[in-house]
């Protein structure tokens, strides 16, 4: 397999976070191993907090939709970037892995983030669980930038227009978590509801229990669960 | 579609040409040009269940093929689906009056909490091809209604469905409530779902976790195979 062109810490593009993801700056000792989507808001909450010790590398955001490759993909990447780091941090839910991410994680001594998907962390997970929203489909800010890469395009709808119903039939409202105030993300949003025939709601969730779950790692600080505790196995 | 393929008579075609041209139309997915076949067929005196079995299932078995292989992707197959369905709109009430094998019966149905069916109505279709009799209780299905539907139609199979990872654990509640009323030996029980795996498909207590629809089809009918060799011998 060759090699991919990794941008650099600066090249917050969406097209690089969705298709190449995030090469670290190599600073800190501890890494977060993040999904790309999440690349601007964990950067965000680092700077916000002054959490020189933690250092951000992100895979591809498109790995979104294919769930079956994530659980693969994190594990290259902690083999990767384990020599080089104290600990490492694994910046995903379970995000449709079927509870193979949470075990490949607990295997490699790593942790992870509690929860189904980055809808229900931004939400809350016990406001998301409480809200029993069966018929809603969700988009972050990143998502609501990246909706025709992520929806509209892999479901085949700018080509196949009629296999709308097909796929959003039983759902009636989209809502926008929104981890910013930003009025052009918010039309946006509001639009591509219309283009799927639902409801609209905007949530405004700022950056929910990822704030939380990453003050917990920094907190810890290098003294959480070593990022070579597989390699002390026999 | 291309010029040539436009000029195309499907009435001139004969059994052999036609039944190759519905391979290629199904999988492109082209809707009337199969009914208006599978019409052709029939007043050529084709008997129902050969147009079903060999010319909709066989190009469908195709089209299955090339999805597993990584060929072909979701939005393709739904086409295929969808025209594969208006076939079958012709042939399934004929198929009844014309008293076509029948390999089995199933109740399916996606589970609670859960409004996704695309997969579910993939696997319905293909079982209904294969000479299954299909029970199809829809969406969001709590247990009451997969025992109701059970004990009603009295099928070999329980199909269930889902695509999160939030509800896939309501299949183990399912099945524990069988074990509890005793019920659970009287049925084959498959699951599937994106999220799914073999693994959780075993530790939840399933017969078969399936990964495609083409898998279930032959997982119920090795199933429903050993059942009746069983029968045979006890």
């Amino acid at each position: 397999m060759s090699r991919m062109t990794i941008p650099e810490p600066d090249n917050l593009s969406d097209a690089n976070l969705t298709a190449q993801g995030l090469r670290p700056a190599g600073n800190g000792r501890v890494l977060l191993l993040a999904c790309g989507a999440l690349a601007r808001e964990i950067l965000a909450l680092v700077r916000l907090n002054g959490w020189d010790h933690m250092d951000l590398a992100c895979l591809p955001a498109i790995l979104h939709n294919h769930p079956e490759k994530i659980t693969d993909a994190v594990r290259a990447a902690v083999d990767s970037h384990r020599a080089n780091y104290a600990r490492i941090c694994v910046v995903y839910a379970d995000c449709g892995t079927g509870g193979l991410l949470q075990a490949a994680c607990d295997e490699m001594g790593v942790e992870m983030v509690p929860g189904p998907h980055c809808y229900a962390f931004f939400d809350g997970l016990a406001e998301f669980e409480s809200r029993g929203e069966v018929t809603s489909f969700y988009l972050t800010d990143f998502l609501s930038r990246q909706f025709d890469a992520f929806v509209w395009r892999p479901l085949g709808l700018d080509r196949h227009p009629q296999l709308l119903e097909m796929y959003f039939g039983n759902y009636e409202k989209l809502v926008y978590l929104a981890q910013t105030d930003d009025p052009d993300l918010t039309a946006r949003a509001e639009a591509q509801a219309a283009r799927l025939g639902l409801a609209f709601e905007r949530r405004f969730t700022g950056y929910g229990d990822l704030a939380r779950v990453l003050e917990g790692w920094a907190l810890q600080g290098t003294q959480g669960a070593p990022a070579t505790r597989a390699l002390q196995k026999p | 579609m291309s010029d040539e393929e436009d000029d195309i008579i499907l009435s001139e075609l004969d059994d052999e040409e036609l039944v190759q041209q519905m391979f290629d139309d199904l999988y492109d997915g082209l809707k009337d040009e199969i009914m208006e076949a599978v019409n052709i067929l029939l007043e050529r005196g084709w008997a129902p269940y050969r147009v079903l079995t060999e010319a909709l299932v066989g190009g469908m078995t195709i089209v299955g093929n090339d999805f597993r292989d990584g060929i072909l992707f979701v939005p393709e197959v739904l086409l295929a689906a969808n025209a594969m369905k208006g076939g079958m709109s012709i042939l399934k009430p004929l198929l009844a009056e014309t008293g076509a094998p029948r390999m089995g019966s199933m109740v399916i149905g996606t589970v609670k909490g859960d409004i996704h069916d695309i997969g579910k109505n993939l696997v319905a279709m293909m079982m209904e091809g294969a000479g299954f009799e299909v029970v199809d209780l829809g969406i969001n299905n709590a247990v009451d209604a997969y025992l109701g539907a059970m004990a009603e139609h009295k099928p070999d199979i329980l199909g269930m469905s889902a695509l999160l990872t939030t509800t896939m654990p309501y299949m183990k509640v399912v099945i524990d409530t069988m074990k509890e009323q005793g019920i659970r030996d009287d049925y084959i029980v498959l699951v599937g779902g994106a999220p799914l795996n073999e693994e959780f498909g075993k530790a939840i207590g399933a017969d078969a976790y399936c990964r495609d629809a083409a898998v279930a089809v032959e997982t119920a009918k090795k199933f429903i195979a050993r059942k009746h060799n069983q029968m045979a011998a006890g």
